[in-house]
């Protein structure tokens, strides 16, 4: 099949009207670059500024202070500690999770393409199922679980939530992956006596690259900008990035510091920010896996 | 995706070991390795689900109850004006979002289309608010839209003194307030998943209606758009989803307010289970919400699943 690299041109493709075509696929760039580009340009301005001034213009007299203080001075919640601690908190909770949730997803993903049993077309349909579940339904029985575990209010409390809301992704993504994968490749080796992990190990694994670099940006996306789980199972000393931040601006008391908050805000979306800047290409691979093919 | 299968190069061949426990081993092997991952769905996903509904038939309040009561609180959250004041605000907030979403993206979409010069600088502009936490996104919205230093404030200061934008501090207009912000943050996927769509488009059909004498608008509205059927059909499950579940942004923008004016199912169901001690109503509005999702997934995985098997 032979696929169209472009449309059909729209208008006369008259100078004229490229122009207007250029002109309006700039203005939407400036709609979606503009709230990022206030929260920055604000992050670096003093307080009087922002409150005596507009929030388009540059700053006056630039200042650090407001993403020092959004570091490790603002109060968030009861401590004056800044966001420092919760930032880390969120990669403690991140780094293991994805690395569980990918592993078990990898090797759900060969079975799942690679054997055949009985139902397990009805495996795959519960999986799956289980990626779209508004996760307001299971939040009463987590608590009562993780409070029985002894892990309620603890990093490893929210691993093991994510690692569990997690596999239905990584599972999909690489059951899709492997099963363009030559089977035959599969049942020579088998011939040829190699077991189940050996096949796994030398034959899928090496060609995986892919889709493992997918699987960890979209569970890494997903598990640090998560809110409703951290906000849920988390005690003050183990809350994630996105609920320090969200205690940072919504708390009512003293002076509201917007260019702190921006800092913080800016803080909190850099992590994703780089993933998507480094590996753009292999975001939207993932977000086209999860909607399209799921 | 294409898998290539050129890095097995050693020698898999072993000394076979032909015992029958061995064999017996790899044969119950990939039933071993994947059990506990689905033991782990199965409890944690739909335990969890069959717990919740049954809470729900309680009288459960600040801690569970396990006495059976029946559909009761059912009939009370559908007396609730709290209740109905989310799911109008789901049904606003919804349908807005979906609608445009889908019409900014496919504009996009077209638009970037037409051999753009450049076309790899504004594509990942539109889509990384995608990677960003919607409590970000509620931040940078919150104090953009509100009138003390955002918006109204900046076009006061720029000289435009009769400008006023108070939808934020607006009982009726705030639920707009948070249409804009989510579309802001997923019109660019939507933008991708339209794109990816237009790419895939047979030529061959295009060169044969052009040579029909069809224009460039009419080739769009007679034959890409309703080829672009599958796009559209991804996109509104996934915004229909991501509509029913939303939490994070509201809790970010409005926190609910003013008043309840922004309150949605999610957040509800939060508040009634968690800081109004009734559990039970709290329960049975998640309960609501699965189903309103599931109506949503449930035919659209089972087609995805049926063509695959057909394929």
């Amino acid at each position: 099949m032979s696929t169209a690299t472009e449309g059909p041109q729209l208008g006369s493709g008259s100078v004229f009207g490229r122009a207007i075509l250029y002109a309006v696929l700039i203005v939407f760039a400036v709609y979606y670059l503009l709230p990022l580009v206030i929260m920055l340009l604000n992050s670096v301005k003093p307080l009087d500024e922002i409150r005596s001034g507009n929030l388009i213009a540059p700053p006056q007299h630039w200042t650090l202070q407001p993403w020092l203080s959004a570091w490790s001075e603002a109060q968030v919640g009861v401590q004056a500690t800044g966001l420092k601690p919760y930032f880390v908190n969120s990669f403690l909770m991140v780094i293991p999770a994805v690395t569980i949730s990918m592993v078990l997803g990898a090797i759900n993903g060969y079975v799942l393409t690679k054997y055949r049993f009985k139902g397990d077309s009805i495996v795959f349909g519960l999986i799956l199922f289980s990626c779209f579940i508004p996760f307001q339904i299971v939040l009463i029985p987590m608590a009562k679980v993780l409070g029985t575990l002894g892990i309620a209010g603890t990093v490893p409390g929210l691993v093991l939530v994510h690692v569990v809301y997690g596999l239905g992704f990584t599972t999909l993504f690489f059951r899709n992956y492997y099963a363009a994968f030559p089977t035959e490749l599969i049942r020579s080796a088998q011939v040829d006596g190699a077991g189940f992990f050996r096949i796994f190990w030398r034959i899928l694994l090496p060609s995986s690259g892919p889709i493992i670099v997918v699987t960890i940006i979209w569970q890494f996306t997903n598990i640090w900008n998560d809110f409703l789980f951290g906000a849920s199972f988390s005690d003050f000393d183990s809350q994630p990035m996105t609920v320090a931040l969200n205690n940072l601006v919504s708390s009512s008391t003293g002076v509201k510091e917007y260019n702190v908050h921006f800092a913080g805000a800016v803080l909190a979306a850099l992590p994703t920010l780089v993933v998507y800047i480094v590996s753009g290409r292999y975001f939207v691979r993932g977000l086209m896996a999860g909607a399209v093919k799921g | 995706m294409t898998a290539t299968s050129t890095t097995a190069t050693e020698p898999l061949v072993r000394p076979r070991r032909s015992s029958a426990f061995r064999r017996g081993l790899q044969d119950w092997l990939p039933r071993i390795v994947l059990a506990p991952s689905f033991a782990v769905i199965v409890l944690f996903v739909y335990g969890f689900i069959i717990f919740t509904v049954y809470l729900s038939m309680t009288s459960s309040t600040l801690l569970p109850r396990f006495d059976f009561i029946g559909l009761g609180n059912y009939v009370k959250l559908f007396d609730l004006p709290n209740w109905w004041i989310a799911l109008k605000n789901l049904a606003i907030f919804g349908s807005l979002y979906i609608v445009i979403c889908c019409v900014l993206g496919l504009l996009l979409a077209i638009l970037l289309d037409q051999k753009i010069r450049g076309e790899g600088v504004l594509r990942p502009i539109y889509l990384y608010p995608m990677a960003l936490s919607f409590i970000v996104t509620g931040t940078a919205w919150k104090w953009f839209l509100d009138p003390g230093i955002g918006l109204d404030h900046t076009m006061h200061a720029l000289g435009w003194t009769s400008f006023h934008f108070g939808w934020i501090k607006d009982r009726e207009m705030a639920i707009y307030t948070v249409v804009i912000a989510a579309v802001w943050q997923s019109s660019g996927f939507v933008m991708a998943m339209f794109l990816a769509g237009l790419r895939g488009i047979d030529t061959e059909i295009m060169r044969a209606a052009q040579i029909d004498g069809a224009g460039p608008w009419q080739l769009y509205r007679r034959i890409i758009i309703p080829m672009l059927r599958p796009a559209f059909l991804s996109a509104f499950v996934v915004l229909a989803h991501m509509a029913i579940k939303s939490y994070d942004l509201v809790i970010a923008l409005t926190n609910g307010g003013p008043g309840r004016a922004t309150e949605l199912p999610a957040t509800f169901m939060y508040s009634y289970t968690f800081t109004r001690s009734q559990m039970a109503i709290g329960a049975a509005s998640a309960v609501v919400m699965l189903m309103m999702v599931a109506s949503i997934i449930v035919p659209y995985l089972y087609s995805e699943l049926s063509t695959e098997r057909e394929q």
